[in-house]
This record gives C-alpha cells, structure tokens and sequence, in this order.
C-alpha cells in the first residue's frame, strides 16, 4: 500500500511536471559562441521579459544534425532550432521538419506584408530567416597603397595586385566568385554553371591564380593569412574578417562586389513539445526591430528590408554597423543569393571535379 | 607454428592431462578420489571462466564501440534503401520486367503514384538525395515534381511527368533508378574507384575530370610509406642515444620527447604554420642570411612539403618509444663480443645491434603507417592543394555532400588496404615479432 501510494505520488508528480512543460517553457536548440550570445541578448531576454515563457537553450556544432537524429529517434527535445538555409531545404524535403504558419509573422513597420518586407527566399514552408552572413573579397589595406581592389576581377589580376590570395578549400562559393570575376553578371552565375561550359569556364578562371592561392580550410585561417602578410587579398565569411577589422584593428577592408550570402534562420522540428510558444517566439523575434538589434551584436545582416534603416552603432562602439552588413541596401545588390539548390544537387559531382582540380 | 599448437604446448593443464590419461595404466585420482584428469580439465575450465569474466568489460566495450560502429559503416557502404522503400510500386515495376524493357504506362503511371506518395510523406528529398548519387542535377527534379505531384497527376502519366519537367524522358535517370530499387549496390565503391556503369550497365572510368580517389590513395600511401621512413631516419639515432645515455640525462632527453606528445595536435600543427610559411621565421632568417632574396621566399608550408614536415614530427614519438623500449633492453656485451672477435663497427651494428632491434622497429613503423593512412586534420591545414589525403576527401563526404555511403565506402577500401598491408607485414616479419615495449 504504501508502495502504490509513492509510485502514485511519484506519477502525479511527473504529470504536473510534464504539462508545465507544455505551457510556459521553450527550448531552443542554437549554435552557441558569439552567434548564440546575439540571440540571448536581442532574442531570448526580451522575449522571457514579455511573454513569461522560459527558455532553455542547447547548443550544437550544426544544429541540423541533433534535429535529424531526434525526429528520426521520435524523441524530439527542441522546439525551436537555428539552422541553415540548405539544411532546413533538406530537413523540410525529408519531412523532419513542421510546417510554419507564415500568418503568425508581424508585418513590417510601415505596414508591408511578411512576403514584401523579407528578402526574396527568406521565408520557405519550414523556415524562416533571420540572418544573413556572405563570402565576401577582402584585402589589406596596407599592401595597397596606391590603387585599391574593387572588384572580383581585381582579385584574379595578380599583375596589378600582387600577392598572393586564400580561397575557401571547396567548390562552393569559388565556381561563382570565378564566374562574376570572369565578366558573367551576377544575375545569371547559376545559370551559367548549370552547363557544362559554365563550369569549363569557372574551372579555368581558376586555373589562372591558381599557382598564387593558399587555400583555407578553417574559418579562422584568413584573417590569420591576411595579417600575417602570407596574403593580400582574401575571399572569407564577412564576419571573420569584421572581428579582425573592427575587433582587433586591422587595416584589412571588405569588397561587397562578388559576395555570395546564405541565411540562416528558425525552424520547428517535427513533433516538438511546444509548437505554439516556438510559433509565438518565431514571430516575435523576426520583427524588425529585433533582427535590427541582434544584427548590432554580430555582422550578419537581417532579412527584413524595413531592418536595415533601423541597425545602430556596433555594440559597444561608436562605429554604425549598416556598412559592415552583407544586407544593407548598396551591399545585397553586388552580391548573389547562394543557391541552395543547386548546390544540393551538384555538390558531389563538383566537389570531385574540384578536388581533382586542384591534385592536378 | 600455429595459435593452437603454441597454446597445447604452452599450457600445462594441457601437457600433464595428457601425460596423466595416457602415461600411466592405473587411473590417477586426486586426495578426494577423483580422477585427475576430469578434476584438472574442471579447475582449468573455471580459470578459463574467470578470465573471461576479467576481459568481458573489454570485449563489451569493444564490441560496441568498434565491431558495431564499424559493421554498420561496411553496411552502409553497401546498403541505401532511400529509393526502394520510398518508391514501392515502380521498384516493383523494376523487378518484374527485365531491363531492356521499354518504359510502359504501368511504369510511368506507378512512377506518378510514388511520387506523388512520397511527396505527400515528405519523402521525396531521400528519394531524390538517393539518386542523386548516380545522376547529379536530379534531386531537385524529384522535389520540384514533388511540389506539383500533391494534386496527384492525370493519366496520360507520361505525358503529365514531362510536362511537369522533360527531364522525366532521360534513360540515364531510368537506369539510376532501376539500379537503386534495389537496396543493395556496389556503385559506392564502384565510384570509390573512379569508376562508374555506362548506359548499357558495364563499368568504365568516370571522365579523366573527375577521377581523383585512385590518386589519392596512392598518394596516401606513398606519404605514409614516406614519413614512416623519415620516422625511422630521424628516431632511429634518438632512441639509440636515450637508451645508450646515463640515466640522468636520458630522462633530460626524454622529456624533450614526450613534451610535444603532450602538446595538443591543433598546437604543434599551428606552431609549425608559423615557422614555415612565407613570412614564417624560417624563412625570415633565410632572407637575413641571404640565402634567398625576399622575393624568392620559399613555399615550405600549404603543400605536400608541409604535410610530411609536420606530419612526421607529429608521429616521431610513436617511432622513438618502441624503438627506445626494445634498444634498453639490447645487452650491450653481444656488440662487445663481436668487436674482440674482429667485427668493424660497422659490422657489429649490422650484424648484432641492427637486428635485435627489429620487434621494436616493426612496431613502430606499423603504429606510424597505420596512424598516417588515416590522418585527417594535418594534411587538412598545411596540405594545401597537394597534400591532401584520401581521409580529407572522407572526412569532405561525411560533413559537407553528406553522402555517408561513399564516405563509408572509402572508409571501408582504406580499412581493406590496411589489414592487406597487416597481413603482408605478418607474413613478412611475423606480428609475434612485435614489441610495444
């Protein structure tokens, strides 16, 4: 008897414990380091602040990883995840991820619809962005005295600009960069890589620097390379080369022609706990004003166009962050959308070409 | 002789049950009046059962952590069931009809039901991936089909596919698919190898463009083969002199070995990114020097250069310590005695020093080949483009293309070439001629 009475104490218990889970909590599943701490202070405070949900946040290395092995365990932990753009395609495509209602998103400050006010692609059927990071030119400042690199065609003329240049170990971001550099406008870099010519022709844009080129495998090698002196010129994510630049006062400055962005953002894992505080976090967090104030904490632009007019100074500095964004009118312009697509579906074969590239 | 024979002749429950149930006439019995033989075979069956007892935690932990691990990876490399149980009916079509079939109504109609069943579970993206393998430039055709296939399509089935995407007509595509209705495959491995099937399904080298695996094990091996010897050129000397030196100053010297062991990979990699490149301090001396002039810097590092550098300082102390272990143990009076009775030094190092020791040798050149056929984060930081290894191009298929089943299939050539070596080694040298220390 008493037995039966602590195991039914027991359970009471874990059942109140269980539906306060299922009202006023939300677990969020992110990336942790500097990205994580952006959304804790322009996302996550706030948002306890007003709606009382509390929030847990896991972080991961890819959170696309956990979420795949959780929904196809059916033990799914999270609720809300941070994820990039091909990865949530993929998750989507595979079924691993619910739907998101896109009516729950506010409309933008001067009253343009979700669809208007978010970048083309921005929002998907299982995704919604918030940021914007890019593979963008960059170069030493003092190694230049004179003329100045300016465009993705300067990065390739070694005879004008000497020194030698890093690019990213791999086919993405590269094929593009060649291309724009080799006079294709930025419009049609995809289409013109869709055929075999295209390629031919990328591969031998290449071929012209590739005796100068250190390649990098970790983000953290360019800057290093750049302020070694080992090269010039580098071809980086924006925000490795923003620390370097603004954090640690190098004279290193980024060319927006010929940057290739993605974005990352929200996506509710299928079967997650608490769908409708993840529905409520997603909308509150993609309001301008909040994509504007975590774009402040970290250089990765936001994805609502009404956003850009409303980022202030650098955290922390007297410096406006609007030019260092991949997305502010005058930068998203020179630059493609990488194509998610594409690249799902040719990855394997161009990586392989690429590699045997560069062995060659 | 054999593992059998060795452990019947080693074992002395063994040797005097023998002797006791065949020497004697009389039955001998033990105190209590048991027969001796039945009493020794059930104490060596628990000593048996004891020992087991011992090493179960270990075989457990093997078991789970390796044989599993690495059965599902050999799986893997084998076995995608993406198409074949996301596509029933047209994987069924598949079965019954040979191929060679021409592509009837039932095929296509069967097609525009899977589809858009799978479209409908949110399957597509696995089917797609799946062939995607075979035929790059096909995954978004399925989820693109996917998306206009919720309405379901109208018969003529050929015709409504077509007009969602003309691609549907392609006989490659058809091919892949047959080919993947099937869960089991060998095209993993097939373009492990740089090969690939041809239209009509017999296998021929993927285009000279593309061909890049074949390369890089080779390469792989003759780098491992390299620093394995530069391994023993350079550890050779040291483990002779920290096992020839006074005590005191052999600890001093050994210190200096194992200090870098204890250094972090990442570290001792870095360290020497920053002596070797360009405006490394090598380089910067060799300028201050006039060796070259500072526009004739040298490339030393993000090359094959850099990788075997740093690759056979990283693995020296695998060499030194096997080597060092067995040399404490050479008596130096058999060189002694070669020298009074007329051997040059020469001889006598050749002769009676060198081949003493060869266990500890073995040792760690297999420790050192085995340990570089598999290194990844190296060759990935100051390979550049020619220091790459095959591990890179696993390591590339595991996170980026997310293709697990051609990284397995790598996995499992690279894993079939090492036990192939293993086994050379054995017969060669004799693995019972192995010394750790």
């Amino acid at each position: 008897m008493k037995k039966l009475l602590i195991a039914s104490t027991a359970l009471v218990g874990m059942a109140s414990m269980a539906s306060a889970q299922g009202s006023g909590v939300l677990n969020i599943l992110d990336w942790g380091g500097a990205y994580g701490a952006s959304h804790a202070v322009a996302y996550n405070a706030p948002f306890e602040a007003e709606t009382g949900i509390r929030i847990t946040v896991a972080d991961a290395d890819n959170p696309a990883t956990p979420i795949k092995a959780m929904v196809e365990a059916g033990n799914v932990t999270a609720d809300v995840a941070s994820v990039e753009y091909a990865d949530a395609l993929r998750l989507c495509d595979e079924g691993a991820l619910e739907t998101i209602d896109l009516s729950v998103l506010k409309p933008g400050p001067d009253g343009a619809t979700p669809e208007d006010d978010f970048l083309p692609g921005a929002l998907t059927d299982c995704f919604v962005a918030t940021d914007v990071w890019s593979m963008v030119m960059a170069y030493d400042d003092s190694k230049f005295p004179d003329a100045k690199p300016s465009t993705p065609a300067d990065f390739f003329d070694t005879a004008k600009f000497p020194g030698k240049r890093t690019l990213r170990k791999g086919a993405k971001f590269n094929l593009e960069f060649a291309l724009m550099a080799d006079g294709v406008a930025p419009a049609d870099v995809y289409d013109v890589l869709a055929t075999p010519e295209g390629v031919d022709q990328a591969f031998a844009k290449l071929d012209t620097i590739k005796g100068d080129v250190v390649w990098w495998e970790a983000g953290a090698q360019p800057p290093q390379l750049l302020a070694d002196g080992e090269v010039t010129m580098a071809y980086a994510f924006n925000g490795r080369i923003f620390n370097a630049a603004i954090g640690e006062n190098k004279p290193f400055n980024i060319v927006w022609t010929g940057q290739v962005y993605e974005m990352e953002g929200w996506i509710i894992p299928k079967g997650a706990p608490n769908k409708d505080n993840a529905l409520k976090y997603i909308a509150f967090t993609t309001e301008a004003e909040r994509l504007a104030r975590a774009a402040e904490l970290i250089s990765y632009g936001p994805t609502r166009k009404s956003s850009s007019g409303l980022v202030g100074n650098v955290d922390g500095k007297d410096i406006p962050m609007s030019p260092h964004l991949p997305t502010t009118p005058g930068n998203i312009e020179q630059g493609i959308n990488s194509n998610a697509d594409f690249w799902v579906d040719h990855d394997s074969e161009l990586s392989e070409r690429f590699n045997a590239w560069l062995a060659s | 002789m054999t593992k059998d024979a060795m452990q019947t002749a080693l074992d002395p429950h063994a040797a005097v049950v023998s002797e006791a149930s065949g020497g004697a006439a009389t039955l001998l019995t033990t105190a209590d009046g048991q027969p001796l033989a039945r009493a020794l075979a059930r104490s060596s069956a628990r000593a048996r059962r004891r020992a087991f007892l011992l090493v179960a935690p270990l075989l457990l932990f093997v078991v789970i952590t390796f044989v599993i691990p690495i059965g599902q990876m050999l799986h893997r490399s084998m076995y995608n069931a993406g198409f074949a149980d996301n596509m029933p009916q047209v994987s069924a079509w598949f079965q019954d009809n040979p191929p060679g079939t021409p592509i009837d109504d039932t095929a296509w109609g069967a097609l525009a039901a899977d589809l858009k069943a799978a479209a409908e579970n949110r399957t597509i993206g696995i089917v797609g991936t799946r062939i995607n393998y075979d035929v790059p430039g096909t995954r978004s055709l399925f989820t693109s089909t996917g998306r206009k296939a919720r309405d379901g399509f109208e018969p003529p089935y050929r015709d409504a596919l077509l007009a969602a995407d003309a691609k549907w007509d392609n006989p490659t595509l058809w091919r892949a698919m047959r080919s993947a209705s099937s869960a089991y495959t060998a095209n993993f491995y097939l373009a492990a190898l740089d090969r690939t099937r041809d239209d009509e399904g017999s296998v021929t080298m993927v285009p000279e463009r593309q061909q890049v695996y074949v390369m890089l094990f080779k390469r792989t091996l003759g780098l491992s083969l390299l620093i394995t010897g530069m391994t023993f050129l350079l550890g050779f000397p040291i483990a002779h002199l920290l096992a020839t030196l006074p005590m005191r100053k052999s600890n001093l010297l050994m210190i200096l070995v194992l200090l870098p062991f204890w250094t972090s990979l990442l570290v001792r990699t870095t360290a020497w990114m920053v002596l070797l490149q360009q405006q490394g301090v090598l380089n910067d001396i060799f300028v201050w020097l006039g060796i070259v002039g500072p526009d004739g810097r040298l490339q030393m590092i993000y090359n094959r250069t850099g990788t075997i550098i740093a690759m056979t300082h990283i693995l020296l102390p695998f060499m030194i310590l096997p080597l060092y272990s067995v040399m404490r143990t050479i008596n130096p009076s058999y060189v002694r005695a070669a020298r009074s009775l007329g051997a040059t030094s020469w001889t006598a190092f050749r002769r009676v020093y060198f081949p003493q020791t060869l266990p500890g040798l073995g040792a760690g050149a297999l420790l050192v080949f085995i340990l570089a056929v598999g290194y990844y984060i190296t060759p990935a930081l100051v390979g550049g483009s020619t220091g790459q290894l095959i591990s890179n191009m696993i390591a590339m298929h595991m996170t980026e293309t997310l293709n697990w089943s051609m990284a397995a299939a790598l996995a499992a050539l690279l894993l079939g070439g090492v036990l192939v070596l293993y086994w050379v080694y054995d017969r060669l040298v004799g693995i019972d001629n192995l010394k750790l220390g």
